[in-house]
């Protein structure tokens, strides 16, 4: 037992090191992070040894069912998870800092100066009694109690217009705004303070897709301007393709597949990814529905082995007893299957 | 042969303030026609803004029409008393866009289903009412077990939308409005979800008004489709010709901000034009955004018929015949 947990974690040393060779050293390192939620009906772990790493400039998906970890995992990085969830372990590196390993104080100013959280839902977050100025002032004042008024104002102008909203906005209330600028406006107050990492949980799910459109070019631009690490949490597979570079699949907590964008799109290796892909929609099988079939499974009681099992078209005797381990394929992808044990050596 | 739904000439319009009364159209002179005996799945599609909502509410009794009426199985419903009322409430469901919204917090979601069972006595007693509610939540894909006695913020936003289309099941509706059930549910599920309701149409006879901003869904689910633009039809047709080959440049922008999933093909390079606060009073709506707005796109348009099963609302048709707005309900597909 204690060797497969050794040949693990020497894999995912060759993890890093293999995303590392594509050049400059990657500014987001996630580590074998675990979450886990203690209920009246027992302990749910949310996220289980989750270990990925991103370079300066680049953007990944986090795709996933609801329930499969995916906010769980931003709201842990952000140290933002709440009694009865508690981080387990694991570390968050940004540069060389370990956030997990920050006093509280430290992690309140890294959070918006280093890494940014775009919720999910903007009409929500918005304070709906604060002008969005002051809400924007008092994030910068926070950070950098000894700023000037008028670079405080300077800031603010220049995040607002970043995004293409008017500088009025800045006098405005958050009803006076539409969805989409709500959420616009929620980009600028997280790029105020110019992040390494930005993570934007869902920025576009409750907004139609011309509106769409216009905020995910708008992340873009701002993510080049102050080439920012993008992480894009949604469920739309069509959102990934047309904007990020690289696509992490999860399901019930664990991170079971991360590729670029187009070996995803063209081949698909966990079986739930291969579904995932099948079942979006184009104009070719109209009135074809194509969901995944079985249900996600309830995280306080997982299936044995490997989780997905029950789902899984391409079964296997050992899949229900054997707890897969992250593997890595001779091109670098990063799986969890059983199906590609013989391709990798531990 | 008779209607089940039929509206002539509904606008609403919202105004406010007493002296400076400012009012906003949000919709204009809608004329629709769904019959009794050939159930369809029809789509109204439009970005936020469009009208889409405020149709919802017409049709479900919840707002009145400012002008022009609305009439359910022969009778305006605006009027509606006693047995037919509650006839009609029953007759028509919704189901809502925001799954967060629609639950009281105070309440397990076990009360969601029991109410409607009480109030429209779909049951003999209590074990027949768990039935009921343990094969609804089965046919939108959920265990009862984990659902029942459940208080809404132990569940996801997904199981809570399931929960909604399962109340709307329980009733048997016969016209059921869905106002985006799919914008915030898992992409996963959206395909059970978006099953469920053809489902309901082919085996149920139950009509479908599905209000979306997302067109691939349409798509996939419709037969005909209506595009809104600020409360005013700018195209219509058969879902398969309007997608495929849209021919109003509001439609052209609405399918070229799909995004598809597919690497090769990307979002237009055409920068979009953010869209203007306050209203255009004349002409048509999209003029301030289009790229191909003429001089005389300061008159409303006309709907133009482009063929069998396609009209649209633009003066770069207009040498095709002209139809008036009450008989676009012929060129849908049903």
């Amino acid at each position: 037992m204690s060797s497969t947990i050794a040949s693990a974690q020497a894999g995912s040393r060759n993890a890093t090191q293999a995303f590392d060779a594509s050049g400059e050293p990657p500014v987001l390192r996630v580590k074998n992070l675990e979450v886990t939620y203690y209920t009246d009906s027992g302990r749910a772990k949310a996220l289980d040894d989750v270990s990925f790493s991103l370079s300066a400039g680049e953007k990944m998906g986090m795709v996933g069912e609801s329930g499969s970890g995916k906010s769980t995992m931003a709201l842990a990085m952000m140290r933002m998870i709440k009694p009865p969830g508690r981080v387990e372990g694991g570390s968050v590196f940004i540069d060389d800092v370990d956030l997990m390993a920050l006093d509280p104080k430290a992690m309140r100013q890294a959070r918006l100066n280093k890494i940014a959280y775009i919720p999910q839902g903007a009409m929500n977050s918005l304070n709906p009694v604060m002008r969005i100025g002051s809400q924007m002032v008092d994030a910068i004042k926070s950070h950098a109690p000894s700023e000037s008024r008028t670079a405080i104002q300077d800031r603010c102008m220049h995040a607002l217009k970043s995004v293409d909203l008017d500088s009025s906005v800045f006098g405005m209330y958050a009803h006076e705004l539409s969805g989409g600028m709500k959420q616009r406006v929620c980009i600028a107050i997280g790029v105020l303070l110019e992040p390494k990492v930005i993570i934007a949980d869902e920025p576009t799910s409750a907004l139609d897709v011309v509106t769409q459109r216009q905020v995910m070019e708008t992340i873009d631009r701002v993510q080049d301007e102050i080439n920012a690490a993008v992480i894009l949490i949604g469920h739309d597979m069509g959102l990934m393709a047309q904007f990020v570079d690289k696509v992490g699949v999860m399901y019930a907590g664990r991170l079971v597949e991360v590729s670029t964008v187009r070996d995803m799109f063209t081949d698909p290796k966990h079986p739930y990814s291969q579904a995932l892909i099948s079942s979006l929609p184009n104009l070719d099988n109209k009135g074809v529905f194509q969901g995944i079939p079985g249900l996600a499974p309830s995280l306080l009681r997982l299936p044995s082995g490997c989780a997905f099992h029950p789902r899984c078209t391409k079964v296997m005797d050992t899949c229900p007893k054997v707890r897969p381990e992250v593997e890595y394929l001779p091109d670098g992808r990063m799986v969890i299957c059983h199906l590609y044990d013989e391709e990798t050596e531990h | 042969m008779s209607n089940l739904l039929e509206l002539k000439n509904v606008s609403k319009v919202y105004s406010r303030g007493l002296i400076h009364a400012q009012s906003n159209v949000a919709l204009r002179d809608m004329s629709l026609t769904l019959r009794e005996d050939e159930p369809t799945i029809m789509t109204v599609a439009g970005e936020s803004g469009s009208g889409k909502t405020t149709l919802a509410m017409l049709l479900l009794g919840f707002i009145t029409p400012t002008t022009g009426e609305i009439i359910y199985r022969g009778k305006n419903i605006t009027g509606l008393m006693g047995k037919d009322r509650l006839a009609y409430r029953r007759e028509v469901q919704a189901v809502f866009q925001d799954p967060f919204a629609v639950f009281n917090p105070f309440y397990t979601v076990d009360h969601l289903l029991t109410v409607p069972i009480k109030r429209f006595k779909l049951a003999k007693n209590r074990a027949e009412a768990r039935d009921r509610m343990e094969e609804a939540l089965t046919a939108v894909g959920l265990r009862p077990e984990d659902i029942l006695g459940r208080f809404p913020h132990q569940l996801s936003g997904g199981q809570r939308q399931r929960i909604n289309v399962a109340r709307a099941l329980l009733l048997k509706p016969r016209l059921l409005i869905a106002d985006e059930p799919v914008s915030m549910v898992d992409a996963s599920l959206r395909a059970n979800i978006l099953e469920t309701l053809r489902n309901l149409q082919r085996d149920y006879g139950v009509s479908i008004i599905y209000i979306t901003h997302d067109l691939t869904t349409a798509y996939h689910i419709a037969k005909s489709i209506i595009v809104l633009y600020r409360g005013a039809i700018m195209e219509a047709g058969d879902v398969d010709a309007v997608i495929k080959d849209p021919q109003h440049p509001y439609t052209k922008l609405l399918v070229d901000s799909i995004p598809w999933p597919n690497l090769d093909q990307r979002w237009g390079e055409h920068p979009i034009v953010a869209r203007e606060a306050g209203g255009v009073s004349a002409g048509c709506p999209f003029r301030s955004r289009c790229p191909s707005a003429m001089d005389v796109c300061a008159t409303r348009p006309p709907l133009f018929r482009i063929s069998e099963s396609q009209a649209a609302s633009c003066y770069l048709h207009a040498e095709r015949p002209e139809i008036v707005a009450e008989r676009l309900t012929e060129l849908l597909p049903v």
